[in-house]
């Protein structure tokens, strides 16, 4: 096994307590660990690489937090920084764009959140009441298009639509008589929460669908031919039959997606937004980014870092408990 | 879908629903596809005359100049096989680690069962971050190198999740058979797996291809310094920085200098052309790959 087993088996160790190890855990078979180890080398040998390589990019930068509680140098490595305690953690609360940085991360993801599911339930519903087939799957097909496009190339139509002169939105609101003169959207810094949520809403909302539309095609048929008899009319059957089919499905996702409200969407924060928008743009990963990346301070942005994915971990576990509470399903 | 039958009646209510949910449903191909169908046109019109604006279905002055430009620049085909490279080796790569680990998850009795199962779902939820991992990269010696985009990328514990629900479907029957006429794992993965599997496993390769041609903040992290390691992403991601830069110049120095930007190809040209260029290769694997992934998400969908 090497090293990988061993790193293996101590990182299991945690987990098998008062679990009885893995004898108790791997079912009724007498046969000692060895021999069974022995028997399933070819799986073991099959899966290795893939543990290794696992181990390696996810799991051994957690050894790199390490820098957060010292000043690190990039010369100097790990072992010869200077500790320097939770002075990083104290700079990084006592800092006041850390705050806006919370602030904008939770003011995105919640608009997003609640945004991203009416309108993908809406559509979902939208698209079921299709009876005509082909149109159907046209719609449904050119709705998930921009899911496979990369945000660079949306933040470029993002920007040229939005644009002063002669964008798209502009022109439009510009004929309805909406505004007098063009809006500079990516200029204006809060607009940026609601530009994050719109282009997010454009590139997704046809994706998200597709799993209500599958939570949907599994509602017993009788239920709808029950409401025929009694007259409903479509409406009536959407809002009696439909949407109340596809509740547990809503729920669950939506207790996940609160696990992981700190997580903006990297990408697109850092190409949609500019100096002119940062103070409402600086979401908490980005605040990684431009800390550590642009300024060089190691060490500072590992600690911001941290706080992020310990407030990620603590919701998840949290919400998935709740899940399974409320739903009685859950992630793991 | 079977459910819905063509009922005879119909009535004016019905009638009004329907034409308001047509009409909805255009609305959203329509503010879909014309973007891109906005961003071809751009591509298609002559630089100068773009500039004036106003362009919106058709090309005012059409040209092909915008893409003989892009295509006379050789770093652009460097960048397009280096895409084209990753999105390759990539999937494969990831399909592979995907069966593997699947299949092998979906045996009761395998030993790590349980250590692997939380080895690779606490990593879904859990990374060191941007910091520590730029360092872990520069320590292996993978900057400037093709295997930063293939190494880290080979793992995916969602896509295995994906998998395994899939493969833990399959008759077991079928499995037993096979290593009973004497097949060993390698064997069964590849005979039987498989095969079996192929509409997950097509998902997954789309997905993969798909993220790896996409992907451009890698590139710019760990690759930015080596042109010759450059993705078609990055070119136009770094196209698209410099169209913003000149515009924001342009508006906050009131368009001081539009004789001097009016050189052969146009910011806003070029990053028409670079992204029509971009999206071509996903517009032509979308529809073959369309049946599968509807199947794929619905499947890992509901884990998560």
């Amino acid at each position: 096994m090497g090293k990988s087993g061993a790193a293996a088996s101590q990182l299991s160790g945690r987990k098998r307590n008062g679990n009885g190890g893995f004898a108790a855990s791997c079912g009724g078979s007498h046969k000692r660990f060895s021999e069974r180890v022995f028997e399933q080398k070819e799986l073991i040998l099959l899966t290795l690489p893939f543990v290794v390589l696992l181990f390696v990019f996810n799991y051994v930068p957690l050894w790199g937090w390490i820098m957060a509680f010292q000043n690190y140098k990039p010369g100097l490595g790990i072992f010869q920084s200077e500790w320097v305690g939770l002075a990083n953690f104290k700079a990084l609360f006592g800092d006041s764009e850390f705050y806006i940085g919370i602030r904008n991360t939770l003011g995105i993801s919640i608009l997003k959140l609640v945004t991203g599911y009416a309108f993908s339930i809406l559509l979902a519903v939208l698209i079921n009441e299709v009876r005509v087939s082909w149109f159907k799957r046209t719609v449904q097909t050119i709705s998930y298009l921009p899911h496979f496009v990369s945000w660079v190339v949306v933040s470029g139509i993002v920007y040229s639509c939005l644009s002063t002169d002669g964008g798209v939105v502009n022109t439009v609101l510009l004929h309805l008589h909406l505004i007098s003169k063009p809006i500079s959207f990516m200029g204006t810094a809060n607009l940026f929460w609601g530009i994050m949520a719109g282009s997010d809403l454009w590139k997704e909302v046809g994706w998200n669908s597709i799993i209500y539309i599958a939570a949907m095609s599994g509602i017993d048929s009788s239920l709808y031919e029950a409401a025929d008899m009694d007259g409903a009319g479509r409406l009536r059957k959407i809002f009696h039959i439909t949407l109340p089919g596809i509740l547990p499905t809503v729920k669950i996702l939506l207790i996940l997606s609160i696990g992981s409200i700190l997580n903006v969407g990297f990408e697109q924060t850092l190409l949609l937004s500019n100096s002119q928008t940062l103070d409402y743009s600086q979401t908490l990963e980005l605040y990684v980014y431009n800390y550590g990346m642009e300024m060089g301070r190691y060490s500072f942005a590992t600690a911001a870092g941290i706080f992020n994915s310990v407030v990620s971990l603590v919701l998840v576990t949290t919400f998935n408990k709740l899940s399974r509470v409320v739903t009685g399903e859950s992630a793991f | 879908m079977k459910r819905k039958k063509f009922t005879s009646r119909k009535t004016t209510g019905d009638l009004i629903f329907d034409t308001v949910n047509a009409v909805l449903l255009l609305l959203l191909v329509v503010v879909t596809l014309y973007p891109f169908l906005n961003t071809l046109v751009y591509s298609l019109n002559d630089p100068l005359d773009s500039v004036k604006g106003n362009l919106y279905l058709w090309p005012r002055v059409f040209t092909l100049n915008n893409y003989t430009v892009i295509l006379k620049q050789p770093s652009i085909y460097t960048a397009a096989l280096v895409s084209v490279l990753r999105a390759f080796i990539g999937c494969l790569l990831n399909a592979l680690c995907s069966v593997v680990v699947a299949y092998t998850l979906t045996k009761k009795d395998f030993v790590f069962r349980r250590f692997y199962s939380y080895f690779f779902i606490f990593s879904m939820y859990f990374s060191g971050g941007l910091i520590p991992s730029y360092f872990l990269i520069r320590d292996l010696h993978l900057m400037n190198n093709f295997l930063v985009y293939i190494l880290p990328a080979i793992v995916s514990a969602w896509n295995i999740m994906v998998v395994r629900s899939y493969i833990a479907g399959l008759p077991a029957s079928l499995i037993e058979s096979a290593k009973i006429d004497g097949a060993n794992e390698l064997k069964v993965i590849f005979r039987i797996v498989v095969p079996l599997s192929m509409p997950v496993i097509a998902c997954i390769l789309l997905f993969v291809a798909v993220g790896q041609w996409n992907s451009w903040f890698d590139t710019m992290l760990y690759c930015a310094n080596n042109q010759s390691l450059s993705t078609l992403s990055y070119e136009l991601e770094k196209v698209l920085q410099s169209s913003m830069t000149i515009s924001q110049q342009n508006s906050s120095a009131n368009a001081l200098l539009p004789e001097k930007l009016r050189n052969v190809v146009t910011p806003q040209s070029t990053r028409a052309t670079m992204t029509i260029v971009s999206i071509i290769p996903i517009l032509c694997v979308y529809p073959f790959m369309q049946k599968y992934f509807v199947k794929g998400i619905t499947l890992g969908g509901v884990k998560g």
